[in-house]
């Protein structure tokens, strides 16, 4: 229940925290919020040398829009996102997410960037940077890349980012008469999902320009439901076009059998989930003024 | 390492590692013990604290992640001996039994309604599904939570200084 | 919904303000963790990761080296000091430290005494165990299957994983029902293993003084006073140098009844370094080794004739006892009073018949607000009544209204040997449709029939028994469940009441006062109630089976009139007037014809350290142990709605109606606390709540990330209403509640989901009922979106 020993050190400056990193590698665990690192470090299944608390770099912190991109700063809090009146109406996806993710004392110390970099195949926001098709920006004393979030995430609690790089912000393309929603099942609040699925549309003339569509807790990684995505590019919302894309997403999804269920059931609850997703986002992209 | 806060107003210094838990330091170093262990896999909510006004968990902070910044505990709602519209809301309705997830139940309670004074049901309910209690049921913390929420409002439009008393009593 | 009395004394039917409130809410609650001690050290417990294993070698070198680590106690050591076994609650032995085998996934090993937990858990981390993995069994039909691991080899004469084997009812008149029946409706159901977690965990402080012997265990207890005889026998300490001091207490709900490893080797440690010692388990430690709840195997018949009714029961039994037999439950009873299991239905003939096994699992079965398994055997009639209405296409509530017991009929001997003292079944039965709009419900159901929407109505009609017990049936370890009261009254008129049992959370300081108040007229709030401290309070045995009010209760009022007898002899001294002309009104004695000629109690109570009669012993004071003539029957009707998600499977709580009967209430606020926390488990035992294993013994859910709790947003609302039936036997007709809605509420929330899906043909779905079960249900039958 109690961590075992570790060196601190929480820099000043995003440079300071750089150059640790860059020097302790492997040996070090970057710490935003802890919402992630210290139920692990407490149970013992980390135990790094040095914890990097990043948790206090200024600038890291807040949400902008502007220059046709939403910008999540890496060490905004899933309680900020919750709160934003402005959301729902910019983007209703993270407006639906913020709230679902773990419990509102998690969430108001938690963050969006750890929550990303720490990669747990039952993180909700991966799944949602995935439908969303954002751009995640990493640095290092190296300099700086962007990667998109299909690229991102490569395996459990496995990233792109290199081990001297530091997520420090997410950036949303803002697309018009485009919305989405995130569905969760959840055995209680507090829970990881045991199916959650992001579903974001882009309409285009009438019909459904781009989907996106992010899968949570149904593979070793979130997962980009691509095939399902394809069948949709320019199809007219139907309920043919939208009850086969969500049989393909379920098709692509990878469950396991576990304490929260089957395989087949989960498989299930991503075809229902990606249907009830679709027609909400299609419903709401309708309705968003051009 | 050393380690400064504040804690309930007072300024607190120490020696800790690194790794030592904000809520055993609250409890072990700073010997208030109004904050409680419920879990050990950050699901229970009763270790919960104010962090500059926000509530979260001291069970999963470090002591040292938190150094210069201020937090509440339970110990630090009564202001001058005056009981919080929260605690007197929770007496007043039976909101607790056991007693042990009210320390955090209150702070979680009172920093809601510093956000939201008029919550409905739905969001006292969703306010606070991050603390578990086995006792109450949660109907009557619903019901103490609604209480301080119209006292606190009662006392904005006619403020009359002091709190309600309860008995300093019992064992 | 509280009923309120024209007394503002504090006295009995009174929602008196709690006196206990005002420490907890001031985060000033003496809770075990919060002692220290001087020089007090911490333990830590290095437990089996295997559920079957031989242990072939301990290291503990590496251990005893961490700095700050005083000592790291093994099996070994424990058995030098002929304290590797204890014996159980239930006659069996159980291992405190293991020495042979491990026979449990998180048995304890060792422990490590440090200057710091966090010392004391990183030395545990340091302690190398060899084992040698045996083969685990997990269920009891593994346990009794050939060739099945024997688990027990250290008990001499035990040949297989058999336990026990315990009967009750008549056989040959059960038979000769089925052998008339029309119908027989059977049902096999499976009661999972769960578990109370109050949101404190168990813990000591052991502080043995080296120079005087004196042994003072801060405990976390619900029966104090067994503990500390239970130490006197189990460790040759001699009993009136040990003292028991049970704290405030965050819940208990039966988990802090057993005696612990944990404990035993705390206070062993105590006694040989010379210093306190304290131990308290982390959540993962409670749910994996501690006193689970249920784990029941259950198959029940019902024989009906013609018309409906009922003619016999059978239920046959297979309880998962774990390694080793530590029920806390009436020895006499070893399936504890699951023959209660005719409930409240008309049952002419009934045989149970139960068998014990161990497996590899943590030992225990009788927790978790369960009445001594009441909760098990209410499921399971409360089911089989539900199917049997769904095969007879007959109304859930008209089914059970025709073979209740009425009303005329209590006392009730029933088929199984038990005397109902009193009951209104179809009184409760009556105001809960009424709370409900049952009728409208029906109505709204086979409208969403109709269009393919699921909406059930569960119904559940609970008849469960408390108040162990009576000395010549009742007793723990041959230790009779009498309870006891020691009331004294000041010579300003002030009082403390002591008592043998230890509230939890159930505000005894607040309750029993208002039993004083009401007997003597003292005001609640000029009494002071104690509990917990062997040293200070009368021998009893504690709070578990909702047992204080039919027995402490009823000791307090029996002080009380105790006292009441020696206070009119003093108020005939006071006033010179004979006993017999003296009549009694709340607080004081008055002279028939002459209202103002009367002493107060307070006057009274000063005469008796100042002004007494010749040969009159001075105070005013006594002792009750009261021994119960019977037991009490509490009873209600509980009614829930539940909208199923046919594309999820996910149930929605959409109402639940409570209704109970326990009686005379003696503070309606504190009891209807009780039945909404009382709810809330039955939820969350209903919907969510299991300790799961693998097929190697591997135990899922030891923590709180899958042994969920529900959260105020799972949680439904509860619609409460009471009747009042009050018990005969009692002195202030009271029954007690404590476990009233969790031994009734989880089958009326699964016979709603049933109820939704019976139209497809779904006659069972195991507890918990979560949404991929539902699912599975719904798809079995082709309902899919």
């Amino acid at each position: 229940m109690f961590p075992a020993a570790f060196d601190y050190r929480a820099p000043a400056t995003i440079e300071e925290a750089l150059a640790a990193l860059a020097e302790a590698g492997d040996e070090a665990k970057v710490m935003a919020g802890g919402q992630s690192l210290i139920p692990l470090l407490k149970l013992r299944f980390a135990s790094p040398s040095l914890v990097l608390d990043i948790g206090r770099l200024p600038g890291l912190r807040g949400v902008e829009t502007g220059g046709g991109m939403i910008t999540i700063g890496a060490l905004t809090r899933h309680a900020d996102l919750e709160r934003n009146r402005d959301l729902a109406a910019i983007c209703p996806i993270l407006a639906d997410t913020a709230p679902q993710v773990s419990d509102p004392l998690v969430r108001n110390q938690g963050t969006v960037g750890g929550s990303i970099a720490h990669a747990d195949p039952s993180g909700d926001w991966g799944s949602v940077m995935i439908a969303l098709n954002a751009q995640l920006v990493a640095r290092s004393s190296r300099g700086e890349r962007v990667i998109a979030a299909t690229e991102f995430f490569q395996g459990p609690f496995t990233t792109a980012l290199a081990a001297d790089e530091i997520l420090t912000e997410i950036r949303i393309p803002a697309v018009a008469r485009a919305a989405g929603t995130y569905l969760k099942l959840e055995r209680k609040i507090g829970d990881f999902a045991t199916v959650a699925v992001a579903v974001q549309v882009e309409m285009s003339n009438g019909n459904i320009g781009r989907a996106g569509i992010g899968l949570t807790s149904v593979g070793a990684k979130n997962l980009h439901a691509t095939a399902a995505e394809q069948a949709l590019k320019g199809a007219a919302p139907t309920q043919e076009a939208i009850g086969e894309a969500a049989r393909m997403a379920a098709a692509a999804a990878e469950p396991k059998d576990d304490i929260r269920g089957t395989a087949a059931y989960k498989r299930d609850i991503v075809r229902v989930f990606v249907q009830r997703g679709l027609k909400t986002a299609i419903k709401r992209a309708q309705e968003v003024a051009g | 390492m050393k380690v400064s806060l504040k804690v309930n107003g007072t300024e607190y210094s120490d020696d800790v590692e690194p790794r030592v838990l904000l809520v055993d330091f609250i409890r072990t170093n700073l010997k208030l013990t109004g904050t409680h262990i419920g879990c050990d896999t950050t699901s229970c909510g009763a270790c919960t604290v104010l962090l500059d006004g926000e509530p979260v968990k001291s069970c999963t902070l470090l002591a040292v992640q938190v150094a210069g910044r201020e937090i509440a505990t339970v110990e630090g709602l009564a202001a001058g001996g005056a009981l919080d519209p929260v605690q007197v809301g929770f007496h007043e309705e039976h909101g607790l039994q056991c007693g042990f997830c009210t320390p955090g139940m209150m702070l979680v309670s009172k920093a809601l309604l510093d956000r939201n004074p008029d919550p409905t049901e739905e969001e006292i309910r969703w306010a606070i599904s991050g603390n578990i209690c086995r006792c109450t049921g949660y109907i009557n913390i619903v019901k103490a939570v609604q209480h301080a929420a119209k006292a606190r409002s009662a006392a904005t439009a006619a403020p009359t200084g002091a709190g309600q008393a309860v008995p300093a009593g019992g064992q | 919904m509280a009923v309120e009395t024209k007394h503002h004394h504090g006295g009995i039917g009174e929602s008196r303000p709690r006196v206990e409130d005002a420490r907890f809410i001031r985060g000033q609650g003496n809770y075990l963790d919060d002692l220290v001690l001087p020089g007090m050290l911490h333990m830590a417990i290095l437990r089996s990761p295997h559920a079957h294993a031989r242990i072939v070698s301990i290291d503990t070198s590496e251990a005893s080296a961490v700095p700050g680590v005083v000592a790291v106690v093994t099996g070994e050591l424990m058995a030098q000091h002929k304290l590797a076994w204890m014996p159980t609650m239930s006659g069996d032995t159980q291992a405190v430290l293991a020495t042979d085998k491990v026979r449990f996934q998180g048995q304890e090993v060792a422990a490590v005494v440090a200057s710091s937990k966090y010392i004391a858990e990183d030395a545990v981390a340091k302690i190398v165990v060899e084992y040698d993995v045996l083969g685990a069994v997990t269920s009891p039909q593994q346990a009794m299957s050939a060739g099945a691991p024997l688990i027990r080899d250290d008990k001499e004469g035990q040949k297989d994983n058999h336990v026990y084997h315990w009967e009750s009812g008549d056989q040959a008149a059960t038979d000769a029902a089925f052998a008339r029946a029309a119908k027989v409706v059977k049902l096999s159901t499976f009661y999972p293993r769960s578990h109370p977690t109050p949101l404190e965990t168990c813990g000591i402080v052991a502080d043995v003084n080296g120079v005087t012997g004196q042994c003072n265990l801060h405990m976390t207890t619900q029966a104090p006073h067994a503990m500390r005889t239970v130490f006197a026998l189990v460790a040759g300490l001699p009993e009136e140098k040990i003292r028991v001091i049970s704290p405030d207490l965050g819940g208990g709900f039966g988990n802090k009844v057993p005696v612990y490893p944990g404990y035993v080797v705390a206070t062993a440690a105590s006694l040989l370094i010379g210093k306190p010692v304290k131990w308290i388990e982390d959540r993962s430690e409670n749910i994996i080794s501690t006193g689970f709840a249920r784990d029941y195997h259950m198959n029940g018949e019902l024989a009906l004739d013609e018309n409906g009714k009922i003619l016999g029961l059978r239920a046959s039994l297979l309880s998962d006892q774990g390694a080793f037999f530590a029920d806390a439950q009436p020895s006499k009873f070893k399936a504890g009073l699951f023959h209660i299991v005719t409930g409240s239905y008309d049952i002419p003939a009934a045989h149970v018949v139960a068998d014990g096994y161990y497996t590899n699992k943590a030992p225990g079965g009788v927790a978790f607000r369960c009445s001594f398994r009441v909760t098990e055997a209410s499921y399971l009639i409360e089911r089989l009544v539900t199917n049997a209405a769904i095969e007879l296409g007959a109304d859930q509530s008209e089914f059970r209204m025709r073979n209740f017991i009425r009303k005329d009929q209590f006392p009730y001997l029933s088929a199984t040997g038990w005397v109902y003292d009193s009951g209104d079944y179809e009184g409760a039965m009556d105001l809960a449709k009424k709370m409900l709009g049952y009728d409208d419900l029906r109505r709204e159901q086979a409208e969403k029939r109709a269009r393919g929407e699921y909406m059930g109505i569960g119904v559940a009609s609970f008849t469960e028994v408390v108040g162990a017990g009576h000395g010549a049936d009742f007793d723990i370890l041959g230790l009779r469940m009498f309870d006891s009261a020691e009331l004294r009254v000041h010579p300003t008129g002030k009082a403390i009441l002591k008592l043998g049992v230890k509230s939890q959370g159930q505000g005894h300081e607040t309750t029993f006062a208002q039993i004083v108040a009401e007997e003597l007229g003292i005001p609640a709030d000029d009494i002071i109630v104690k509990e917990g401290d062997t040293d200070n309070t009368p021998y009893g045995l504690g709070t578990y089976a909702s047992r204080s009010t039919p027995v402490a209760g009823a000791a307090t009022a029996m002080v009380s009139r105790k006292l009441r007898d020696k206070a009119r002899k003093l108020a005939a001294h006071l006033l010179e007037a004979s006993e017999d002309d003296l009549e009694w009104e709340r607080g004081k004695f008055f002279v028939k014809g002459s209202p103002d000629r009367f002493k107060t109690i307070q006057d009274i109570a000063f005469a008796a350290y100042t002004n007494l009669p010749e040969g009159m012993e001075a105070g005013l004071e006594g002792v009750t142990y009261y021994d119960p003539p019977n037991m009490t029957f509490p009873f209600g009707t509980y009614l829930v709605v539940v909208d199923v998600d046919k594309g999820t499977g996910q149930v929605k709580t959409r109402r639940m109606i409570a209704v109970d009967d326990c009686g005379v209430r003696i503070n309606p606020m504190i009891v209807e606390g009780q039945i909404c926390g009382g709810l809330t488990e039955g939820w969350g035992i209903a919907f969510t709540e299991q300790i799961a294993f693998d097929a190697e013994g591997n135990c899922i859910g030891s923590n709180f990330m899958d042994y969920l709790l529900p959260t105020a947003w799972e949680t439904p609302k509860f619609e409460l209403g009471a009747t009042v039936t009050p018990s005969p036997h009692h002195p202030l007709g009271a029954k007690g509640v404590g476990e009233s809605a969790t031994v009734g509420s989880p089958a009326a929330y699964v016979n709603a989901v049933i109820d939704a899906l019976a139209p497809i043909g779904i006659t069972n779905i195991d507890m918990p009922v979560t949404s991929d079960k539902v699912w599975a249900a719904l798809r079995s039958k082709g309902v899919t979106e």
